[in-house]
């Protein structure tokens, strides 16, 4: 029988349902392998370092989606990683304030680290709902904030959507700081009205003492999932029309590719990504704070984008690994160099330091990073890009 | 503080006395990032921290190389101080501006605009993190030595004006003037508004580009090393190389550039006292924690309403 | 010897190849023009000798020495000036600034203002319009001055690309008179136009490009009265 004879029985709404509903099976999957198998295995400290790789990883995919797939510039990234990470705690402090009588942790085993203990409760538990549903605000408000931000600035030239998003990752962090003492008694919590609590984000000391519910499982989930849409988004004619923008704006848009609305779009769903992974950070440490999240955080992800390629989603998600890893390596070596010298002529640490000359050798000894356009699957396949 | 206390005139002084004063830093800043952005259409990124340098090597020179700590104090600064540290400033920043041009920008001529931001970034995250050095300027603040006696020139409605703010607020319009000469009455710039209108004809018509692009950044660079100096020399406090006030202060002045119509080099002039006086009046009748936002604000009004800034022309993509 | 010697000069516009080994001479005092269809390589052929385009292969000698490798602000000095394609006129300037731009690569004063005097007899309505912004001259009045800035450079071998283009039929003859003038007055001219019939009027020796290629060769005369020239470029059976 012919794939064709397939195409308007009821086989094919099978087929739309296994391929919409795959990569979800296939992110708990990842998840889960992480969480059951990988932590237990590597121990608490290198669970840690993989789960701050995770987030990188969403923070750089997410990016290369404007700076790569587009070739637009975004330098505010941290601003909407800090307003999903706000607007998440916001509702995980409060409404655990709300639901459960304290801030505390409410999760089932999911969200729960080795290092915490054994556990004894439920698989999924209220706080894990709150958890999630908390990380989807954060990206909705991250992505609300893009739209606006994006939809008057992508209308001019690139270097100005610089600027004005580094300006509004400036203006995030400023009014985040400036935000009122957050409330820490049940009392208190209940009775305050919503939208005075979302003014009560802690201001200059950041918010703290927000539950820990990011494991590996779940900065995992998101991992995979952030991949599965930056890889088929690209494959699709949506990722043409990006790329056709990369190359050639006025071309793209004398073919019908209307810019504006695909650069929109690109710059929405990157704001979304990266608020999720402000919100699995903030879930991580159990705080965060504006004053952190500042554009030298968006200039880290942007030399990720850069040096792995820009468009490359593996050669993003490649670099993210290694610059996360790379400073605990550089820490290492400058500390054992560091013992054999008198304390005058030690080491400083380095790692911005090589981190500029990498962005500044990178652009003029191959400008298009690592990977370029390409995937690392790519290489053996071809080693000419297709021709346009 | 007990605003009922200050009288509503003084208060208003002052407030116009620091936005000028600010807002002529900014002017000086926003020339360089203004004369770069018209001749190769980019935005150097590095700038901010050429102004920071400025302000560091002014307290180099003043504290370590001519040892003038606690001068003053001790009867008296040298009435040289000033000029030297000054001129030191502006010769060694002029000379980094330059070798940041050759080394960095120039093997990029022909690239994409992006790239070349992007290794504007890298040089400024280089030259920050190089001046944290121990052996450059080290991790930690440094107060820079007074150059010139605490003397009271005039009062204006009773606001005190000491000869340090006449220096801030007059040394800026001194070079703006100097730099008008130069580029509206002189050969050199004649050469660099030729080269800024179009890079090529103007080479057809003998001019030396790479040299205008070089002269260029070494102006504009030398311009934010005297800003960095009246910085120093104001505010005394000098926050560590890689610190975000620098950044704060280098992309207040961007802004300034890009409200006053990025590329013009007299609105770049206006923009700069246009955001100091915006910033200073909004912290004094506003709210002053928002600061900085009233920065940022405004350049996004700008950019939605009138993107090529005040004096600007609008911007056309070539095809 | 020729004033301008090109041999089998190559540019490639990144993967365009855009001459193919264009070889002609311009003896001194001659008026030689290129002439061919749009993308034939007629202004990158101008752009090649005034150093704007690196050619790939081939040699450029202007006056018995290469111009390998030299910049264009060198070519300027060593007696070469570009009236360039759309007229290059800086529209922020005065006429006055034009000019004085135009006489940049020249380091003596005086015959500067000589050449800028003559070049304002040539074209008398500049002098109206000295302190005017060139932005608001008419398109007739922005060719004249771009020939005029390129003559107060003082070349001895005048590129001129497309002076007709987007004038009126009259604007056209009066420059083209100027343009006879000023070669007759000493100055060797390579002409580029589109218009083959006004070319092959006005030089002494014409090429004819297609595609990149140099198709043909001759004194303009006896091109305009070959067949194939007829046929091709003057629209004449």
């Amino acid at each position: 029988m012919s794939a064709a004879a397939h195409r308007d029985g009821p086989p094919a709404v099978w087929a739309h349902a296994w391929r919409s509903g795959a990569p979800l099976l296939v992110a708990v999957g990842v998840g889960l392998l992480m969480h059951f198998a990988v932590q237990p295995a590597v121990g608490a400290f290198k669970a840690r370092v993989l789960v701050d790789i995770g987030i990188n990883v969403i923070l750089a995919v997410s990016l290369t989606l404007v700076n790569g797939f587009t070739g637009q510039f975004s330098i505010g990234h941290a601003g909407f990683m800090a307003l999903g990470g706000y607007a998440a705690g916001a509702l995980s402090y409060y409404g655990s304030y709300q639901l459960f009588g304290a801030a505390a942790f409410n999760g089932g085993v999911l969200s729960w680290t080795a290092s915490q203990g054994p556990f004894h409760g439920p698989w999924v538990g209220g706080g894990d709902l709150l958890f999630v549903a908390a990380c989807l605000v954060g990206g909705l408000v991250a992505a609300g904030a893009g739209y606006l931000v994006g939809l008057p600035s992508l209308r001019l030239r690139g270097d100005y959507l610089a600027i004005v998003t580094l300006g509004f990752g400036e203006i995030v962090r400023v009014v985040l700081q400036s935000t009122q003492t957050q409330l820490s008694q049940a009392a208190e919590v209940a009775a305050t009205p919503w939208p005075l609590l979302t003014l009560k984000l802690g201001g200059a000391l950041g918010f703290i003492g927000l539950p820990f519910y990011t494991t590996l499982f779940w900065v995992y989930l998101a991992v995979a999932l952030t991949l599965t849409v930056a890889i088929r988004l690209k494959r699709s004619s949506y990722g043409r029309a990006f790329l056709a923008i990369r190359e050639d704006e006025v071309a793209a848009e004398a073919l019908g590719v209307h810019t504006t609305r695909y650069k929109v779009r690109a710059f929405v769903l990157a704001a979304f990504l990266a608020g999720v992974a402000g919100a699995l950070y903030a879930h991580l440490v159990g705080s965060i704070n504006a004053g952190e999240l500042g554009f030298q955080k968006s200039f880290e992800v942007v030399i990720m984008v850069v040096l792995g390629g820009m468009g490359s989603v593996s050669g993003s998600t490649l670099a993210a690994i290694v610059l996360t890893l790379l400073p605990e390596l550089l820490r290492t070596v400058t500390g054992s160099v560091n013992t054999y010298l008198p304390p005058a002529y030690e080491l400083p640490d380095l790692r911005m330091i090589i981190y500029s000359l990498a962005l500044i050798l990178m652009m003029i000894l191959r400008p298009q990073g690592f990977f370029g356009l390409r995937e690392i699957w790519d290489w053996r396949v071809r080693r000419r890009p297709r021709p346009a | 503080m007990d605003t009922q206390s200050i009288d509503p005139l003084m208060k208003l002084v002052q407030t116009l006395l620091d936005g000028f004063a600010v807002g002529g830093m900014y002017a000086l800043i926003a020339l360089g990032y203004t004369m770069v952005y018209g001749i190769l259409k980019f935005i150097n990124f590095a700038h901010s921290d050429v102004f920071t340098l400025g302000a560091w090597v002014s307290w180099g020179l003043a504290a370590r190389a001519l040892r003038l700590e606690g001068a003053a104090d001790a009867g008296g600064t040298p009435v040289w101080a000033v000029p030297v540290v000054l001129l030191g400033a502006m010769l060694l920043c002029g000379t980094v501006g330059f070798l940041i041009e050759r080394l960095a920008y120039k093997p990029l001529r022909a690239a994409p605009r992006l790239n070349v931001l992007i290794t504007a970034i890298g040089v400024s995250l280089l030259l920050q993190n190089v001046g944290q050095l121990r052996v450059v300027f080290g991790p930690y603040p440094k107060s820079m030595p007074a150059l010139l006696p605490d003397v009271t020139l005039l009062y204006v409605a009773g606001v005190r004006v000491p000869v340090v703010d006449v220096l801030v607020i007059g040394l800026p319009l001194v070079l703006m003037l100097g730099l008008e000469w130069l580029i509206f009455r002189t050969r050199v710039g004649l050469a660099m508004r030729a080269v800024s209108y179009n890079t090529q004809t103007a080479a057809l018509m003998g001019v030396n580009v790479n040299r205008v692009i070089s002269f260029t950044f070494v102006l504009g660079s030398a311009l934010a090393a005297a800003a960095g100096f009246l910085y120093a020399l104001k505010y005394v406090g000098l926050k560590q190389p890689a610190d975000t006030t620098w950044v704060m202060l280098g992309l207040k002045a961007f802004v300034a550039a890009v409200v006053g119509g990025i590329g013009n080099v007299r609105g770049a002039m206006l923009g700069g006292f246009a955001i100091g006086l915006l910033e200073f009046l909004g912290v004094a009748y506003l709210e002053p924690l928002y600061r900085d936002v009233y920065v940022f604000a405004v350049l996004i009004l700008v950019l939605l309403l009138r993107p090529a800034g005040i004096l600007g022309r609008a911007a056309v993509e070539k095809v | 010897m020729a004033l301008l010697e090109i041999r089998d000069l190559h540019v490639h516009y990144g993967a365009v190849h855009a001459l193919q080994g264009i070889s002609l001479e311009v003896a001194a005092g001659q008026i030689v023009t290129l002439i061919g269809a749009n993308g034939a390589g007629k202004s990158t052929t101008l752009r090649a000798i005034s150093g704007l385009v690196r050619p790939t292969r081939g040699t450029l000698v202007f006056d018995g020495r290469p111009l390998a490798g030299c910049p264009p602000h060198e070519i300027v000095r060593r007696g070469v000036a570009h009236a360039p394609e759309g007229r290059g006129i800086f529209a922020n300037f005065t006429v006055a600034e034009n000019l004085e731009i135009g006489a940049f690569a020249r380091a003596d004063r005086v015959g500067a203002a000589r050449d800028r005097e003559r070049a304002l007899e040539l074209f008398p309505r500049l002098r109206e319009r000295l302190r005017q912004n060139a932005g608001t001259l008419s398109g007739g009045e922005q060719q004249m001055l771009a020939i005029a800035r390129a003559l107060v450079a003082r070349p001895r071998l005048l590129l001129l690309d497309e002076p007709s283009l987007g004038l009126a039929p009259q604007v056209v003859q009066t420059i083209f008179g100027i343009i006879r003038d000023i070669n007759a007055a000493g100055t060797t001219i390579l002409l580029v136009e589109q218009n083959a019939h006004l070319a092959l009027q006005t030089a002494s020796y014409a090429y004819v490009l297609e595609v990149g290629r140099p198709a043909l060769h001759g004194p303009a005369a006896e091109l305009a009265a070959s067949p194939q020239v007829r046929q091709a470029y003057l629209g004449l059976a």
